[in-house]
């Protein structure tokens, strides 16, 4: 993908305004595709990373445009596959791997380390424009006036999404008001149920294995298992895929503002589901399902506020104060699920 | 999708302001606009507290409370474990 050409190993080695531009070209190989798979699936997020420092996309003039992102190497795929054939230069700062967004909430993606990037790689020597273009999501960590007073280079915020950088760009860099809204479409919500889904897989492997061995002690190996276990654990399955992949999806289409809210009808639905197909069976069992599968998806779907880019942190710890109220729901309702293995 | 209403802890001190702009540049969810000069806050209740408008306020006329509304991250917190948030746990399998 990127050949590293480069003058020297380090930048104070150089004289003139060649030194440590390495180059990056807009296609992907193979290698980036399966470590794109790999990182959504939640597997060495944390070191999939780039070299931080001026790269060169194309053959970028003094002239041309500057712009910022992180280190986060998913990051600057979808950047240089978006930019394609434009020349210009790309300023990566070493947000420890981790993408604008969250970077800038950790101040990683920040003005002290914008400033020491423009300043390392003397930026000032390779443009003629003190102006470079940031990524507006990268405005929570970045004060640009700050970056103005210490380095001279006035900031320009640009699009959040990649893919309105080249019509920003022949605007004039100007961004329409749609290119400055955060939305959080379906593709977006699935794209994060992988890392939801296997975040939540090991609470879920022991919910399943209690659900599906404990009624043996009453019922013995043939009943237990293979009927109350074996429907316990398609109900705590089916708690896990509607708290970690279906609530996700059907966000905008749930009842309530607040997601422990969204999830709890779900939750209640998916009980009632249940029971109008046989897994769940009898009046107290059914009770005991709608209390604790609407508890645990609550619980589930509440935990995707973290995920989601319209949540506050207010209104967050206003959601947890339903935790309490999940605990007990969730304990009431495997109390009454288990009438169904004693009664 | 609308999130909570008359949760967040964003402030304006309209007297402050200067008009510059940059809260109606940096907000993702346009809770800010400019109207006589002036920024106003036209829809409060779409803030999700990011704090990219305090931020880059030369005049420090707003201010809100920022953070990742994140359950995993406070409650790691409460309970005394490390892993600010989901965004920067990493247990591959």
């Amino acid at each position: 993908m990127n050949s590293d050409k480069c003058c020297c190993k380090q930048s104070a080695d150089c004289g003139g305004s060649s030194q440590h531009v390495r180059t990056l070209t807009p296609d992907w190989g193979v290698s980036d595709f399966l470590g794109m798979i790999r990182v959504r699936l939640g597997c060495g997020r944390m070191s999939y990373g780039m070299e931080p420092g001026l790269y060169a996309m194309g053959s970028p003039t003094p002239e041309s445009p500057v712009l910022a992102t992180a280190n986060y190497k998913l990051t600057v795929d979808v950047l240089r596959r978006e930019l394609g054939d434009r020349d210009l230069w790309l300023l990566v700062l070493d947000t420890a791997n981790v993408n604008v967004w969250c970077a800038a909430g950790k101040g990683l993606f920040g003005t002290a380390e914008l400033t020491r990037q423009i300043e390392a790689t003397r930026l000032a020597q390779h443009v003629t424009r003190r102006r470079v273009i940031l990524p507006q999501l990268g405005a929570p960590g970045v004060a640009a006036h700050k970056v103005k007073s210490q380095t001279g280079f006035h900031v320009v915020y640009g699009p959040v999404r990649a893919k309105d950088i080249p019509e920003f760009l022949d605007n004039g860099q100007d961004a329409t008001p749609e290119m400055r809204r955060v939305t959080f479409p379906l593709g977006e919500r699935l794209a994060l149920t992988p890392i939801e889904l296997r975040q939540q897989f090991r609470a879920a492997l022991i919910l399943v294995l209690a659900l599906g061995l404990t009624p043996v002690i009453w019922r013995g190996w043939d009943q237990g298992l293979w009927n109350h276990g074996l429907r316990g654990a398609m109900a705590g399955v089916a708690c896990w895929l509607a708290g970690c992949l279906l609530g996700p999806a059907l966000l905008p289409w749930l009842p309530g503002r607040a997601f422990w809210v969204k999830g709890a009808f779900l939750g209640a639905a998916l009980a009632a589901g249940l029971a109008l197909t046989g897994v769940v069976q009898g009046l107290l069992p059914g009770l005991g399902a709608m209390l604790w599968l609407g508890a645990g998806v609550s619980f589930l779907l509440m935990n995707f506020t973290g995920c989601s880019t319209f949540t506050s942190l207010s209104g967050v710890k206003r959601e947890m104060k339903a935790i309490p109220a999940q605990i007990a729901a969730g304990t009431m309702g495997l109390v009454l699920w288990s009438t169904g293995w004693w009664l | 999708m609308r999130y909570l209403k008359n949760v967040v802890t964003l402030q304006l001190n309209e007297s402050v302001c200067i008009g510059c702009g940059r809260c109606v540049e940096v907000c993702p969810h346009a809770v800010f606009h400019i109207h006589h000069r002036r920024a106003v806050i036209v829809d409060r209740d779409a803030c999700m507290e990011c704090g990219a408008c305090a931020r880059n306020c030369p005049v420090d006329a707003v201010s809100v409370i920022a953070g990742v509304g994140c359950v995993t991250g406070l409650l790691n917190r409460a309970l005394g474990r490390k892993g600010d948030c989901c965004c920067t746990e990493d247990s591959c399998c």
